[in-house]
């Protein structure tokens, strides 16, 4: 390559797109092993390998390995093409890398053995939350730089998805964290009680919002029109969709705490904020899916295409659930249920897992210069295996959830219960075999985009490719 | 309540920070052309369509 011209960062790329398989691989296959060990108690081994420690390690495993490395890999390669300008920040490109894997690996050490904050989606103890900072900022420097210097006045929506989602969990990861430590391994939180109740699933379900939603939109504003090959439905609805989910999502996160010790009207206002969100989660699902509008003969023989449209299917259908379940009435029967995890699993797999999924596809021959993958077939089955593997988690979730809920609140005509705890337990055992069975298949499907992955590797040459001056653009 | 005496500032000046990110971008020309950044994104490709760069036509050939 020839040192006079620009060319695009894809190192980091590259770096961040295998590491999202293999890290799709260990988090999926602890959220099996977890799975097994609700159908078979005996497979608690030790403290350890216990059931309380590996669930944290599973869900910090795909949230924040797997989908991390998604984002960091897709937001790369988006605000590069978009922007028409190489990657702005020298050095902290590859600490963004680094930083990230070194908090993965030292949450793998520090979840089994029992060193935790106790906080769900944020267990990670101070010193790891100090470097997950560090990162995040580098992070943001890097793509905020990038927009700084690019060679076009437009901003694509995706990019401003990705901006929103890096910005709002440096703020909500700054917030929830403050801890006061101890010792190297153990803090304590800076609120307690019902306080802190609050503070965490503020955190906690804009974390939903903006790692798990506003990300993952970036994504698919992007990846969606490049493998349709058609531009987004309307990218006026995509610049609203924005706007409007950034400015209402805030106070969403009082849903998870129905029924408990915070005041009334702050359930009321989560809930009533939850019911707003319907309007943009539909409006840009819809968005993504008419994409396809007069080319839905694409999706016949693209797998790729496939996993992105599926994806958006499961996001129209979890983002109507969500709302639904953030009903008090609703969350009466469905809370501290079964069903809760399916809905969440319906996100996690069907539009998080899948997307990132799709778009990984899409990079990886690019970024090892191939045409195309080294197999396609082995990309549709994946895309079966997993739609199949997804709906069975999802079905057995609603059966087990509604089947718990009924069960816990039905009472006898004396007005005692009618079931014991126990009873409910043993009712969910067929339903928890077929949720671990749809994560089996799902894990296969990450082994064969492995397989598939390395082959399409193997003798590539991994170029950089030059920046492209941008098509007919007004300064 | 007293979280709530965190959590509404930080909304509050969120808004106030959002809306000046929304006023900056209508005022710059942001959504001054809401067809066009739709198309342009499909050119961005490793291998343009209509390239001025004889390079990247020579790359593609190759490939």
């Amino acid at each position: 390559m020839s040192g006079t011209q620009t060319t695009y960062n894809d190192k980091v790329v590259r770096q961040f797109a295998v590491m999202t398989v293999i890290w799709g691989i260990v988090g999926m296959l602890v959220g099996v092993i977890i799975a097994a060990q609700l159908v078979w108690p005996e497979l608690n081994y030790g403290p350890w390998l216990h059931f309380g420690r590996l669930r944290p390690l599973h869900t910090n495993a795909v949230i924040f390995a797997f989908g991390g490395c998604a984002l960091f890999a897709t937001s790369y390669w988006c605000v590069q093409r978009t922007s028409h300008a190489r990657l702005w920040g020298g050095p902290l490109i590859p600490f963004t890398f680094w930083g990230w894997q070194i908090v993965i690996l030292l949450a793998a050490v520090t979840l089994p053995l029992g060193i935790t904050t106790g906080k769900e989606y944020a267990e990670l103890e101070w010193p790891i939350d100090i470097l997950i900072t560090l990162v995040w900022v580098a992070y943001a420097l890097v793509f905020f730089g990038t927009i700084a210097v690019r060679k076009v006045s437009h901003i694509y929506v995706a990019n401003w998805f990705f901006g929103a989602f890096i910005i709002a969990v440096a703020l909500l990861h700054i917030v929830n964290s403050m801890e006061m430590p101890i010792t190297l391994t153990k803090s304590y939180s800076m609120y307690s009680g019902v306080q802190d109740a609050m503070i965490q699933w503020w955190y906690g379900h804009n974390a939903v919002g903006f790692f798990l939603t506003a990300g993952f939109l970036g994504m698919m504003y992007y990846f969606v029109p490049k493998q349709a090959g058609r531009p987004v439905y309307s990218y006026r609805l995509s610049v609203v969709h924005f706007w409007a989910l950034i400015f209402t999502y805030m106070w969403a996160g009082p849903h998870h705490l129905h029924y408990t010790a915070l005041p009334d009207w702050t359930q009321s206002v989560g809930m009533v904020f939850s019911l707003i969100l319907l309007a943009p989660s539909w409006g840009g699902m819809i968005n993504g899916i008419m994409t396809l509008s007069g080319a839905w003969h694409k999706l016949r023989d693209d797998p790729v295409l496939k996993f992105l449209i599926t994806s958006l299917s499961f996001y129209g259908m979890s983002t109507f659930e969500g709302p639904m379940m953030s009903i008090k009435t609703v969350n009466a029967l469905s809370h501290y249920t079964d069903w809760t995890v399916g809905h969440v699993h319906s996100g996690a797999l069907g539009w998080v897992a899948m997307v990132s999924i799709g778009s990984i596809y899409y990079l990886l021959p690019k970024l090892f210069g191939k045409t195309e993958m080294y197999s396609t077939k082995l990309v549709t089955t994946h895309f079966w295996i997993a739609t199949i593997g997804t709906v069975l988690y999802i079905a057995s979730m609603w059966i087990a959830g509604v089947m718990q809920g009924l069960m816990w609140r039905a009472v006898n005509t004396d007005g005692t219960l009618a079931y014991s705890f126990v009873e409910s337990v043993k009712g969910s055992y067929p339903f928890w075999a077929i949720r671990w069975l749809g994560g089996v298949l799902f894990l296969t499907g990450m082994l064969i985009m492995a397989y598939n992955m390395f082959k399409t590797m193997a003798g590539g040459k991994t170029q950089d490719m030059p920046v492209i001056a941008p098509a007919g653009h007004h300064a | 309540m007293e979280s709530i005496y965190l959590l509404v500032p930080i909304s509050v000046i969120l808004v106030f920070v959002i809306a000046i990110a929304f006023w900056w971008s209508v005022r710059s020309g942001q959504f001054d052309d809401l067809e066009g950044p739709a198309f342009r994104v499909l050119m961005d490709d490793e291998q343009p369509k209509k390239s001025e760069s004889s390079e990247n036509h020579e790359k593609a050939d190759k490939i």
